[in-house]
């Protein structure tokens, strides 16, 4: 017999699945990517795909096409006609709310999924996960009787004590406070290195992809956009699922003016308006729709106008309003187009900031993201516009 | 005579809501949770004794267990006598129009119960029958409950179609209903009244000790090893 041809743990998804609904809109999810052990985060706005991408791989729906597979074992695949029932996959699913069977006790729920094993071993296996979830106190208690964080760890450990090959976690933790969720987390982790699966896991908020991420697939329209460490995803953030994972508060639509090679940088107009904004030079396809991210926390206010800079970006503007949130001021500034900032109460005293105010705003031509839309995974580098 | 009316109707009572026990538990499933585009037809048909006169079921239910058609003479040949005017036939009409009153409170509480519950069971690895046996029927229970109780009060106090298909054979086919009407057309008050009397104090009490308890049941009672 040949060797198998990858891990035996590997998760390899390859799904094509159109949803079309009745209200005229279309869905299409093609997805391609193969993850080993550990946590693969999920990344992308709602309705990017993400649900119906776990949906796939736990069976609860069929992909028009493709093939999903652990380690050797195809779970389904379209060409050979293999689709195994959701029950007999193998993959532990957790959604949103925990599901846990109202009318049994922790206990009841956790040993549910146990029921091919002999007694003994079933008590056995189901008091070790109690233990390792830290839930053994509650274990006699049903679910209406226990707190949103116990609750959420019983359905992990009902879904775990069964060693499942996958685990699918669909932003199982939003609901909780993070003082708790990084705890589950932990644990979570701790059984992982134990029991070497992956572990695909489903958020839209950007704390969770740095505090778990090794790898992450950013979806965008049922498309891959990115895939990486979190770290390399985020450095050159070309589409805008992962600009709002980098955290850019402010995305706009921009046409390319002209490129200056020799300055390092290139033109881009701001979409209905006259700003002309400097940007690091870079490739861009200019066939398709180009537009630029800037962390509100890059842009400065100046006032009066500001001499003997390096940024290449000083634009006159009036500022709308002004918000605070604990420690950080959230202004809104007219210049053509409406950019939020983020300064410091501080800063805002010393400029005597408030609704109207003239200000100057500056921005270093490096903090001017530019970012296309990708549907492959890089994205298109055609070439230099000199 | 009162008291050979009133065993016949809660022996009726007794089986027709047993009957409707082991039919209107599928029957309430599949209507809970069929996709098929037919099964408004289908609710449809079940409902329709709600709405029609029980003298038209019991005119259908004659001629379908009659002589005249194959069913009557398929029974007639096999027992030797037709099932018009007897007990068992009165069974099947009463059946028949109980039906909506068992089905649909099952089929609503199935209905109600959050399918993610259906989805963890099967991929903890349940097979649809352990789904519904550790799930939907526990969780479902008030439903097949109330059903149960609506169908045996229905069966109780029906007359249109017992008069239809029964006739008013003491011990055979006179329940209660029958008996009241007869002895009012006999213009003997007194009896009558006590006769109705009995009934209405019967279906109170029933009715009361088995809401009592349905509050009473909390999911322990029901639970399912």
């Amino acid at each position: 017999m040949s060797a198998p041809p990858c891990p035996p743990t590997e998760l390899t998804v390859r799904v094509r699945k159109s949803l079309s609904h009745n209200a005229g809109f279309s869905f299409a999810l093609d997805a391609a990517f193969s993850v080993n052990a550990g946590f693969t985060i999920l990344f992308g706005a709602s309705g990017s795909g993400k649900t119906t991408l776990l949906d796939c791989v736990s069976g609860l729906q069929t992909p028009d096409t493709g093939r999903i597979a652990v380690g050797a074992n195809a779970l389904f695949d379209s060409a050979s006609a293999v689709n195994v029932a959701p029950n007999r996959r193998s993959v532990g699913y957790l959604m949103q709310s925990p599901a846990l069977f109202p009318h049994m006790t922790v206990r009841q729920n956790v040993q549910y999924g146990l029921a091919e094993l002999d007694t003994r071993e079933r008590e056995q296996r189901c008091e070790q996960i109690l233990r390792q979830f830290r839930i053994s106190a509650v274990a006699s208690r049903r679910p209406g009787e226990i707190s949103g964080g116990e609750r959420q760890r019983a359905a992990l450990a009902r879904a775990l004590v069964r060693r499942p090959r996958v685990l699918l976690l669909d932003e199982p933790l939003t609901a909780l406070d993070s003082a708790v969720r990084s705890q589950i987390l932990l644990d979570l982790r701790a059984w992982n290195s134990g029991r070497p699966i992956p572990i695909l896991y489903v958020t839209h908020q950007r704390e969770e992809v740095f505090a778990l991420g090794e790898n992450v697939i950013a979806l965008e329209a049922g498309h891959i956009v990115a895939q990486g460490s979190p770290h390399d995803v985020l450095q050159r953030p070309q589409s805008e699922t992962v600009a709002q994972l980098a955290g850019f508060e402010n995305i706009f639509d921009c046409e390319f003016v002209a490129a200056h090679p020799e300055q390092g940088t290139m033109s881009c107009r701001l979409a209905a308006s006259k700003l002309l904004l400097e940007a690091p030079l870079s490739r861009i396809d200019r066939a398709r729709p180009l537009r630029v991210g800037i962390r509100a926390g890059d842009i400065l206010l100046a006032s009066p106008a500001p001499h003997g800079l390096s940024a290449q970006n000083v634009f006159p503007g009036t500022v709308l309003s002004l918000e605070e949130r604990d420690v950080l001021v959230i202004a809104k500034v007219e210049c053509g187009v409406e950019l939020e900032v983020h300064l410091t109460p501080a800063a805002r005293n010393s400029l005597h900031l408030q609704a109207g105010t003239k200000v100057w705003l500056v921005i270093k031509a490096y903090s001017c993201h530019l970012l296309q839309d990708g549907r492959k995974r890089t994205v298109a580098l055609a070439q230099f516009h000199v | 005579m009162i008291l050979q009316a009133l065993t016949l109707t809660l022996r009726l009572a007794v089986v027709v809501s047993c009957i409707l026990l082991v039919i209107g538990i599928p029957l309430a499933c599949w209507l809970a949770y069929s996709r098929q585009r037919w099964k408004f037809f289908v609710e449809a048909l079940v409902s329709l004794p709600v709405v029609l006169p029980p003298t038209v079921l019991g005119f259908y239910v004659l001629v379908a267990i009659g002589p005249l058609s194959p069913v009557g003479r398929w029974y007639q040949r096999l027992s030797g006598h037709s099932l018009a005017f007897t007990f068992q036939g009165l069974v099947i009409g009463s059946v028949l129009y109980s039906l909506p009153f068992a089905v649909q409170p099952m089929a609503t509480s199935f209905a109600a119960i959050d399918r993610k519950l259906l989805d963890a069971s099967a991929l903890l690895g349940a097979s649809r029958w352990r789904t519904f046996r550790r799930i939907i029927l526990p969780l479902g229970m008030p439903g097949v409950l109330s059903g149960f109780v609506l169908s045996f009060a229905h069966t109780v106090g029906e007359f249109g179609v017992v008069l239809m298909i029964g006739g008013n054979i003491p011990g055979a086919t006179r329940t209660i209903s029958i008996l009241i009407f007869d002895q009012v057309e006999a213009l003997d008050y007194a009896a009558a009244n006590r006769t109705a009397l009995l009934l209405l104090a019967f279906c109170f009490a029933l009715l009361a000790a088995l809401y009592g308890l349905r509050h009473r049941v909390s999911w322990n009672v029901w639970e399912w090893k």
